[in-house]
């Protein structure tokens, strides 16, 4: 009889435990099932694909600044870039550049007419060893591993400017102001930003993302060839591999990726 | 006992009386309101979100859930440009506050700042992403 009853507490005990566990085990497997579990984030269809994104500007079909004209008004447009009043504080993601500051470790004491003459498009390298990323406090500049596009996460940028100190390139703008008023057109598709974060080219990953080429490659008249720098077929490597170019302040190991046939 | 009975005899009447008072002042604030509670906002959905009938998520998990799902959204469109979000009966999204979620909740009045002022959170979305992307075109 003792060892009956025994038995009995043991298994109301283990009886209890069943009971008790169930709701326990239910709210799991329904947490689970609400969550992210189900949910695929992927890319879309049409998206381009590269290992590293890179620019080659042909400067020899440049000859005068309204060649660059199109091309830095179709980005800025695009991309809600304000035109502000006082050159201070000047926002620009792609914009004109003699020779002399675009190359300052490039200059011969004598130029072909060329480059004393022409504009030079430039922007943001979009560097292999990016110094601004290094710099960033809060990880809201990023070298993005998938495709090496140097971009910004604007909802973490703390307008600290520790990016544009480090960027050589001065490719980097500060909103010292809130830009919205000075914007002609926005364009509603692409976010504006606010006062106190900066802002540079992002190599129109947000186009890139739905089979797009940049905008400035598109209207620039063959001037700009976009493509995958480590794709020995892509068109960025046969005019890389056909001309001799060079790059904004080599000597400083950023290795931009942004090539220049001069 | 001792403390008791000094209670019962001398100060009964003082205690009781500011018990009284005390407890009148501190439910002031809840009798006086009764029966009038903010109403909850009422939202209004355009004809194109009404049309679609479900959002991204769930409504209720939409309710609840929709800051964090643009924050997953925003993290990954901009750090693994993955642009779209497969719900869990198949359809497909590109995850896009300006471009989708605004598409449809076009009314940002009626829709987005109803709740957020009733919650009286200010999200400082609209700050950069601007409402409303096809009212003007």
């Amino acid at each position: 009889m003792e060892s009956s009853r025994r038995r009995f507490l043991t298994m109301t005990g283990v009886a209890v435990l069943g009971i008790g566990a169930k709701p326990v085990l239910d709210v799991l497997a329904a947490g689970q099932a609400e969550g992210a579990g189900s949910v695929e984030l992927k890319k879309g269809d049409g998206a381009l694909k590269a290992k590293q994104w890179a620019m080659v500007v042909d400067t020899r079909k440049i000859n005068k600044a309204s060649d660059l004209e199109p091309m830095i008004s179709a980005c800025h447009k695009i991309h809600n870039v304000p035109k502000m009043e006082t050159k201070n504080h000047e926002i620009k993601w792609i914009w004109e550049e003699e020779y002399h500051y675009a190359f300052p470790t490039e200059i011969n004491k004598f130029l072909s007419e060329h480059a004393e003459h022409v504009p030079f498009p430039v922007l943001c390298n979009h560097c292999e060893n990016p110094p601004c990323v290094r710099a960033c406090p809060t990880k809201a500049t990023f070298k993005r591993e998938l495709d090496g596009i140097v971009m910004m996460d604007f909802h973490r940028c703390i307008g600290c400017r520790f990016c544009m100190a480090a960027c050589p390139y001065g490719a980097r703008s500060f909103n010292f102001r809130d830009p919205r008023p000075f914007i002609k057109e926005t364009n509603k598709e692409y976010p504006t930003r606010m006062k106190g974060v900066v802002e540079k080219c992002n190599y129109c990953a947000e186009r890139i993302a739905i089979g797009k080429m940049p905008a400035c490659v598109e209207v620039s008249n063959g001037i700009l060839t976009f493509g995958d720098l480590y794709d020995p077929q892509s068109a960025v490597r046969a005019l890389l591999k056909s001309n001799f170019t060079i790059r904004r302040k080599q000597s400083l190991g950023t290795e931009p990726t942004v090539y220049y046939i001069v | 006992m001792n403390d008791k009975k000094i209670f019962l005899i001398k100060d009964k009447k003082y205690i009781i009386a500011g018990l009284v008072v005390f407890i009148a002042l501190f439910t002031f604030p809840f009798w006086y309101n009764s029966g009038k509670a903010a109403p909850g906002p009422e939202i209004k959905l355009t004809e194109k979100a009404k049309a679609a009938k479900e959002c991204v998520m769930p409504t209720a998990y939409m309710r609840a859930e929709h800051m964090q799902l643009l924050d997953i959204w925003r993290h990954s469109v901009v750090r693994n440009s993955d642009n779209t979000y497969v719900n869990p009966s198949g359809k497909a999204f590109t995850m896009s506050l300006s471009n989708t979620c605004l598409d449809c909740h076009s009314n940002k009045a009626d829709f987005c700042d109803k709740c957020h002022d009733y919650a009286s959170v200010r999200p400082y979305c609209f700050d950069c992403h601007i409402d409303n992307p096809k009212e003007i075109k």
